[in-house]
């Protein structure tokens, strides 16, 4: 089965990708944690995202187009990135998951991909 | 007709909880299991009067179950062209009784799944493993059979879909994932405990059930100490529950049971249970609230209760697994050791907020203020303790103490 990560961060943890004293520390984490899952042969596919100051939320209402400055929803944790592994079961993702660095310090969810659509019948 | 029908019923009775589980482990579909179950046994019914019971109900019921699955889900992948009903295609060759393989003990580890809520996890086995309907069980947890199977459609659908592990966890997991399981049962008992006082049959029955999930569990899990600890616990309670109400179903406090009502044979079993788990040599939340009963079944032979004994075993158990009840039962036990000062010290610790509205906590600060001579204090918990009574017959016995 298909699950997607979805990897959550607060914002001192963006705060140290580009910190001069932390940022050694914080990617070797992630590094880390990429390598292991890569090397495991499980990644559909995987991105770290841009910090949440970069995210722009659109919504149409009425025909609308409003846009807005920042994520859809303002939380203490943002998603920060997110992978989509195969692996047989609920319980091997949620490995997966807590080996995540955030797990230890924000919250990882586990998602399963919905399976494709069967073709509608012609 | 009737051998059919009651070997219909006795297969469904024992087999139940085996043939969801078999049918469920590879696909994880325990609903799509259930229904198919719930067809092969309609058709046992149809056909075992006409061709006679099959050598090996539990094989046949299987095979017209998995037929059933097979075809359900053709249905729903090929276009709704009719198809012929396989129900009843390919059953099993009488001749041999085939061995159906066990693996309930899966089961049981995916309904007391940590991403399954805490709360659906013993309704999820009373109903997949004993086969328990919605009303049945929503009755005993006091939510109303439709909103209780809705929760558990719910639960089953996020095993499915969210592709829950049908395997025994890793052994590094392993004790923490057992224990889930066992708070589960024990939640079961606890509710079909609670429920002796309304006289509801069925609820009393839940308690019947949990004791039969725990002797599973025994069966299943015969090296782990804890399984039969919380067999051994559910077992001496059981073992007292004729004594535990008079006539009249006023409730009758541990101390001034009749115990010549104790079932011996419960008892003796329980023993034995515990003894076999403390040859395992840890220490183990249920093995430790059995040991403490154990002291308890004693007093009809040494004429007294050994408080001594049960402050340690108390003691150990508020350490090593603490809780409101282990405290409250280390106070409780203090006080009758004649060790009322150290009681409340105990009492005295607890947070406000966590026992305002907890009436064992009342009792227990009730019965230490009266043994340090406080009469009034000791008036007014009992007071707030009838208060937050629910059971009659327990409200009946704290109003004589006032």
């Amino acid at each position: 089965m298909q699950y997607m990560l979805l990897l959550t961060e607060p914002e001192t943890e963006f705060a140290k990708r580009n910190h001069p004293e932390h940022a050694g520390e914080y990617w070797a984490g992630w590094n880390a944690f990429l390598g292991a899952i890569a090397q495991a042969g499980i990644i559909v596919n995987g991105d770290g995202l841009q910090g949440p100051h970069t995210a722009t939320t659109v919504r149409v209402r009425d025909g609308k187009r409003m846009v807005q400055d920042g994520p859809f929803a303002d939380t203490k944790e943002q998603l920060g990135g997110y992978f989509v592994i195969e692996v047989p079961d609920l319980d091997t993702a949620l490995e997966w998951a807590a080996r995540a660095p955030s797990a230890s310090y924000a919250s990882v969810e586990v998602r399963p991909v919905l399976p494709p659509m069967p073709k509608p019948a012609a | 007709m009737d051998l059919a029908r009651d070997t219909a019923e006795r297969v469904a009775r024992e087999s139940y909880g085996r043939l969801v589980a078999l049918l469920a482990a590879r696909s994880r579909d325990i609903a799509g299991a259930e229904d198919a179950l719930a067809d092969a046994l309609v058709a046992a019914l149809r056909t075992w009067p006409e061709r006679g019971v099959p050598a090996s109900p539990d094989a046949w019921l299987l095979t017209a179950a998995r037929n059933r699955m097979r075809n359900a889900y053709r249905h729903r992948t090929v276009t709704a062209a009719a198809e012929p009903d396989l129900l009843l295609l390919h059953l099993p060759d009488d001749s041999e009784p085939q061995a159906i393989p066990d693996e309930r003990l899966k089961l049981l580890f995916v309904c007391a799944h940590p991403a399954i809520e805490a709360g659906i996890r013993t309704p999820l086995m009373l109903q997949t493993i004993l086969g328990l309907d919605a009303a049945r069980i929503g009755s005993a947890f006091l939510v109303s059979p439709a909103a209780m199977a809705q929760r558990l459609v719910r639960a089953k659908a996020k095993i499915k879909e969210a592709g829950l592990r049908f395997e025994v966890p890793f052994p590094a997991e392993l004790p923490e994932r057992i224990a889930e399981i066992l708070d589960a049962i024990y939640a079961a008992y606890g509710v079909g405990w609670d429920g002796h006082h309304g006289g509801d049959a069925g609820i009393r029955d839940l308690a019947q059930e949990a004791i039969y999930l725990g002797r599973l569990l025994v069966s299943l899990l015969p090296d782990e100490p804890e399984a039969k600890g919380l067999l051994a616990l559910m077992l001496y309670c059981e073992a007292r529950r004729a004594a535990r109400s008079d006539a009249e179903g006023r409730f009758i406090p541990l101390e001034r049971q009749d115990a010549r009502l104790w079932s011996r044979d419960l008892i003796a079993e329980a023993e034995a249970l515990l003894i076999a788990a403390s040859r395992f040599g840890t220490f183990g939340r249920f093995q430790c609230e059995a040991a403490i009963q154990s002291v308890h079944v004693q007093r009809p032979l040494s004429g007294r209760t050994d408080y001594s004994a049960l402050v340690t075993l108390y003691r150990l158990l508020a350490e090593r697994h603490p809780s409101v009840g282990a405290l409250l039962g280390y106070a409780a036990v203090l006080v009758e050791a004649g060790r009322a000062a150290e009681a409340r010290a105990v009492l005295e610790s607890f947070p406000a907020e966590e026992v305002r509205t907890h009436q064992p906590y009342w009792v227990t600060l009730a019965r230490m203020q009266d043994a340090l001579g406080q009469r009034d204090a000791a008036a007014a918990s009992l007071r707030t303790a009838i208060g937050l009574t629910e059971s009659e017959a327990v409200r009946a016995f704290l109003r004589t103490l006032l």
